[in-house]
């Protein structure tokens, strides 16, 4: 090991270095900052995430396709990318942040992120104004951007293109292609992956589950087939109100006996499968300090959440289901109990990564719900 | 945080940049930790929820850790089940008031139930999340014990600490250092440049307060991370920090300084006068550069949510290169109350009392107010205090900045201690008026000719003395007044650099160590009068005066006020005197035309021969203690004063205000047995880092309240060690007798016990401690002495036998005394503790 090294310094200019990468809003703000990652043009629907830790979890979340995040916290890469991955690839579009570490410091850490986004074809800004934009984004809502290297852009013609821009499709894309199996000597659990963390067949798997996963457009039949003691719906990416097939297939699955628990898109699937409605936050929940209170203890809990899309409350019928958590913050529901059904479906993720795991006691009450341990 | 519900949260985690072995409280810390990944931190955030919920807390809860930094292991440390030191650095670094949500908890609520303060949207059960990076330096008192060891262990020695925000790292270490207000301002302040690079790495052993500077010169070195990680178990990030740090030193030396850089140096904070430094411009230049060029601090909010939530409360931190979010305010008229920074010794928690207090009287008084600190620790810095807070450095570049943005209607430096007087010149500079007393009449008090001439005008003695410059002149000037005299830098507090000098040599060494500390002021050299040391705050409207009481110290005149028990109402002044004090109170005042407060020590010698020895046109230590007993809100008087009322209307008869009917004495606390290798003799320059109060009907209880207060809880085993001068020989009979009445057994030193037992004091010599056992040092380490009594010789020799004996007496949890005047009055005390019913008097009620 030698006792010297010899490090650029970062504040000498070199020639090709620090691009310029420029953030367009749907509404016309422009944020300059310096390219990191791809500098491939992107345009894509701009939302926040508050954590200040596990980026890279953030990073790996399918729920994130269709989506550029901008990070709050503003120092990002401190650890680098560790083995914490929470599915194959990264999914954002593009990625937001105010600063990146020049220097990952972890015992886990097996690269940087500036490296991480290359790899994965993601653009990103740095040095951008994150707080500002989160103003914005939360005065205004959730709204398309574009981050370019393009410092010629015709703002006009941005801004059209912005408006027009729709996210469509995307659980196709981040669903599994075939189905596989985790194995356990406990319960037979049929997940059906609507984009999943994989931490929500790692806390089954854990408890001893035999996690089978399925890819988005399994039929009710198949799985019912498989003769699962317990469905887990998983999380997702975009408008739930969209994915009409597999709510047809969902309808199916509340027909039956199976036990069901689901989180996040699953959550507002089985809603709209059983005659409710969803409705679009005006900036939405992401971030791990959100409190959720259980309706039944009256206890808080603090989850991990990611969501744009909200269950409305309001419609749904006290004959079908009950709510059973409710956000603290704003009021807006959190999860359902399904009147005469052993089914149990929270907006949140208990499957935290990253975030809070205080709610891991909902994979619990899933297995007693599945008939305890085997 | 967990609620009788059970419902638990975490308010913030905390990141040592020390490793383990560094107490808590002396290591440099930031919020959030920023080199834990989600997995790390969810793992010890699970576990301290479970901590809090099995020991089954309500209320507030801090957990300390050990991770290994290369496994997922962990240790827990401490858990404190209170609200700690952490806790109020916690609530100043999220914004979520701990301490508060857990009285409500402590009434039944829960944590859903509880509004959150800054968001009035969300509810305290929530987690903040931080969108910016906290860090904190604590304030070592290196500085006033010089020989003290300057390692820091699991013993914590910091007397305070600095916080700072920034939105990045760099900027809010950058900030932090020089908010201590010890002349440091970069990663440059000490240097280590003499070092070869051997020595360096192997000085990078040392953990003491300058380890960060090292850390920095080996970066600048290019000694790898790796090697300074496996000598400091520095974490290599922040070590990479350092390092982007003085790669901007070299940048700023060696490029030219483009917009660009400029705009880079100021986004990790490096202030003006560094800047210059580095590119041999001057801090003009540099400061009109940034303003041609827009390079101007912007202002963020501290909101607990990282802007997800609009804020409704002001609390501010600076920025470069981001968009401002203060709101400019205009209906009212707007006062700057600058704060008094870190607590230091000398400067304490008083100066925050009347800051709170000052800016209290300001908004009842319908001015918009706006607070300026850097004390995470302080009242002042409560979001709620003044209409606006900013968490800033007490620099003139960082005030100016503030100032740019506000524009306020004047500014308050007379309740803020020496920190906030320092900045008067440059907000004059930058056009703010100081409200209250000018700053050339402050200077007046300060500058030894023209305040001679004022006590001439005004026909009062003070002991004869004159300013110098080098010890030639002052050696001159002491022999010229005969010794003893006192030597002293002007523009101090707590008495910093000032000793009594005895002879020539004695001249030399101070003078030597003043020269160290850079001064750039002149050193006062003074006859040394021996006689009652009384103390005065007054407030002045520029006509009447108020002085609500006369305060005596019991140790006589050469140990600093701060650190001699102080006595409400004056216990054995002459009527003559005190009134002799009154008026010359009233014409110093007048004469320095004060408007609000001001502070001034007397010496009486005889009956009533009145000095005057220093006289302070601002706010002093002693307001707040002479405030509580006397029931008379100083601070809310002068901030009226200030804004144009008179004494005469504010409801009180302007000069003496009539003795209470109880007694209250002031009590100094010190913390010698937490600083290894500090001298603990008593002398002019201050030591105690805390007081405490006893107030009764009768002198004799309140003496003995304050002594219980300050934690000496005798007798015990009744055994003392005497040893003083010759010259003290008769008050330590006096003394010894009264000890002996009470059943105490007296060892002394030779000469002491010969004293002694002549006098028909019972004494048993003792070896000194260079001869052989049983000596002095077997007794003390025998853990069966109560309290040992050593006057030591004034001036610069001190016994090493003297040193040795204090400094093991302390480590061994004895008591010691270093003046005769405190070993009568806790004597007086002692006999005393038959007072079986101590009564009760409310202070919140006293008039």
């Amino acid at each position: 090991m030698s006792a010297f090294l010899l490090r650029k310094n970062i504040f000498t200019k070199g020639k090709g270095e620090q691009m310029k990468a420029f953030l367009i809003l749907e509404d016309g703000t422009v944020f300059t900052g310096t390219s990191i990652g791809s500098t491939r043009d992107m345009i894509s629907e701009i939302v926040f995430n508050t954590s200040m830790t596990g980026y890279l979890e953030v990073l790996t979340d399918p729920s994130y396709a269709g989506q550029a995040v901008v990070m709050t916290y503003p120092l990002i890469g401190n650890y680098g990318i560790t083995p914490d991955m929470e599915s194959l690839k990264a999914w954002p579009d593009g990625y937001i942040v105010r600063e990146l570490s020049r220097m990952p410091s972890n015992f886990r850490c097996e690269g940087t992120i500036q490296d991480f986004l290359k790899k994965y074809d993601i653009p990103g800004i740095a040095g951008v104004d994150t707080r500002a934009l989160t103003k914005i984004l939360r005065e205004k809502g959730t709204m398309n951007g574009m981050i370019t290297t393009n410092e010629n852009y015709d703002l006009d013609e941005v801004i059209s293109k912005l408006k027009n821009y729709k996210v469509e499709g995307v659980v196709s894309k981040v669903t599994c292609e075939e189905k596989y199996v985790l194995e356990g000597t406990g319960k037979k659990v049929a997940l059906l992956d609507l984009g999943a963390k994989k931490n929500i067949a790692k806390s089954l798997n854990d408890r001893g589950c035999e996690v089978t996963v399925y890819p988005a457009d399994t039929t009710a039949d198949e799985i019912i087939a498989s003769n699962p003691d317990g469905i887990m719906l998983s999380n997702g990416p975009g408008d739930p109100a969209e994915c009409t097939s597999i709510i047809k297939e969902i309808k199916k699955l509340y027909e039956t006996d199976i036990p069901i628990f689901a989180i996040c898109l699953g959550h507002q699937l089985m809603a709209l499968a059983t005659g409710g409605t969803t409705y679009k936050l005006k900036y939405g929940h992401r971030g791990g300090n959100h409190p959720v209170k259980d309706l039944q203890t009256g206890r808080v809990y603090i989850s991990s959440q990611n969501h744009g899309y909200v269950v409305d409350e309001d419609k749904i019928d006290p004959n079908v289901a009950v709510p059973a958590f409710k956000n603290v913050n704003d009021g807006t529901n959190e999860g359902l109990a399904y009147v005469g059904k052993n089914i149990f479906t929270v907006q949140f993720h208990p499957e935290a990564c990253p975030g809070p795991q205080d709610s891991g006691y909902l994979f619990d009450r899933f297995l007693e719900m599945m008939g305890g341990e085997k | 945080m967990r609620d009788g519900a059970g419902n638990c949260i975490t308010v913030c985690n905390m990141e040592n940049i020390d490793p383990v072995g560094v107490h808590t409280g002396d290591s440099i810390v930031v919020a959030p930790s920023q080199t834990l990944g989600d997995k790390e931190y969810q793992m010890l955030r699970t576990s301290a929820l479970n901590i809090i919920s099995e020991l089954n807390i309500t209320g507030g809860c801090n957990v300390q850790y050990a991770l290994h930094p290369e496994t997922f292991e962990y240790c827990v440390i401490e858990v404190n089940p209170r609200v700690s030191r952490s806790s109020a650095l916690a609530s100043k670094a999220t914004g979520y008031p701990i301490a508060k949500v857990a009285a409500k908890i402590a009434l039944g609520y829960n944590l859903d139930e509880i509004k959150n303060a800054i968001t009035q949207k969300t509810y305290a059960s929530f987690e903040p999340m931080l969108d910016y990076v906290v860090v904190k330096i604590p304030r070592l008192p290196f500085d006033k014990f010089i020989s003290a060891k300057r390692t820091l262990t699991t013993q914590m020695k910091a007397t305070g600490e600095v916080m700072s925000i920034c939105n990045n790292f760099e900027g809010a270490l950058m900030k932090a250092i020089r908010s201590l207000e010890q002349h440091v301002d970069s990663l440059m302040s000490y240097d280590f440049t003499d070092l070869t690079d051997d020595e360096l790495i192997d000085q990078l052993k040392k953990v003491d307060d300058m380890r960060m500077w090292r850390i920095a010169e080996a970066c600048r070195r290019g000694i790898s991370y790796n090697l300074i990680h496996e000598i400091t178990k520095v974490d290599e990030w922040f070590i990479d920090k350092f390092a982007i740090i003085t790669e901007m030193e070299t940048a700023l030396k060696t490029q030219e300084l483009t917009p660009e850089l400029l705009a880079e140096a100021k986004r990790i904070e490096f202030p003006d006068n560094v800047i210059a430094q580095l590119t041999g411009k001057t801090e003009q230049e540099i400061h009109d550069m940034r303003h041609a060029n827009g390079i101007v601090a912007a202002y963020k909010i501290v909101d607990t949510c990282a802007a997800e939530f609009a804020a409704e409360t002001p609390y501010y931190y600076s920025v470069y290169g981001s968009e401002n979010e203060v709101e400019q305010t205009k209906d009212k008229k707007k006062v700057l109350v600058l704060g008094s920074g870190p607590i230091r010794i000398g400067q304490g928690i008083e100066f925050d009392f009347c800051s709170v207090h000052c800016t209290w009287a300001f908004a009842k008084d319908g001015y918009e107010t706006i607070i300026v600190n850097n004390n995470p620790e302080t009242v002042s810095t409560d979001f709620d205090i003044a209409d606006k807070l900013y968490f800033e450095p007490l620099t003139a570049e960082d005030v100016e900045s503030i100032v740019d943005i506000e524009k306020p209607d004047g500014a308050v430096v007379q309740f803020g201690g020496q920190t906030a007087i320092k900045l008067t010149e440059a907000l004059m500079k930058m056009g703010v008026p100081i409200l209250g007393t000018s700053a050339e009449n402050v200077d007046k008090a300060e500058d030894r000719e023209l305040f001679d001439e004022i006590l001439e005008e005004c026909e009062i003695p003070r002991p004869t003395g004159g300013t110098v410059f080098t010890a030639e002149e002052a050696k001159e000037v002491a022999n010229r007044l005969g010794y003893p005299v006192l030597v002293r830098p002007s523009y101090v507090l707590g008495g910093q650099g000032m000793q009594i000098a005895i002879n020539d040599n004695d001249i030399d060494e101070f003078i030597g160590i003043i020269n160290r500390i850079a001064q750039d002021h002149p050193i006062l050299v003074d006859k040394y009068l021996q006689g009652k040391e009384i103390e005065v705050d007054a407030v002045c409207d520029g006509t009447d005066i108020l002085i609500p009481g006369i305060m005596e110290h019991i140790e006589r005149a050469g140990i600093h006020s701060g650190d001699s028990i102080s006595v409400y109402p004056a216990q054995s002044l002459t009527e003559g005197a005190k009134a002799k004090i009154a008026e010359y109170t009233r014409r110093l005042a007048k004469s320095l035309h004060v408007i609000g407060m001001i502070n001034i020590q007397f010496i009486v010698c005889g009956e009533d021969d009145v000095y005057v020895i220093e006289v302070n046109p601002r706010s002093s230590r002693t307001v707040p203690y002479i405030s509580k007993v006397t029931g008379i809100p100083i601070v809310p008087l002068a901030t009226q004063v200030i804004t144009g009322k008179k004494i005469k209307d504010l409801g009180y008869t302007p000069g003496l205000q009539p003795e209470a009917d109880y007694v209250a004495v002031k009590m100094p606390v010190f913390s010698f047995e937490k600083i290894r290798g500090a001298d603990i003799s008593l002398g002019p320059e201050m030591k105690s880092t805390g007081e405490c109060l006893g107030i009764a009907k009768t002198f004799d209880e309140a003496l003995y309240k304050a002594f219980i207060g300050a934690g000496i809880k005798l007798p015990k085993h009744k055994n003392m060690i005497m040893t003083v001068r010759d010259e003290d020989h008769a008050d330590a009979v006096e003394i010894g007798r009264r000890f002996e009445k009470i059943g105490y057994h007296i060892f002394a030193t030779s000469g002491t016990a010969r004293a002694l037992n002549e006098a028909g004091v019972k004494a048993t010599p003792v070896r000194k401690i260079e001869q052989e056992s049983p000596n002095l040092l077997d007794l003390i380490l025998g853990h069966k002495i109560d309290l040992v009594i050593d006057i030591p010789a004034q001036g610069a020799e001190h016994s090493r036998d003297g040193f040795v004996i204090r400094r093991n007496a302390i480590e061994t949890g004895v008591n010691v005394l270093t003046a005769i005047d405190t070993a009568y009055a806790l004597i007086t005390s002692l006999e005393n503790t038959d007072i079986k019913k101590l009564s009760l008097i409310d202070i919140a009620k006293v008039q």
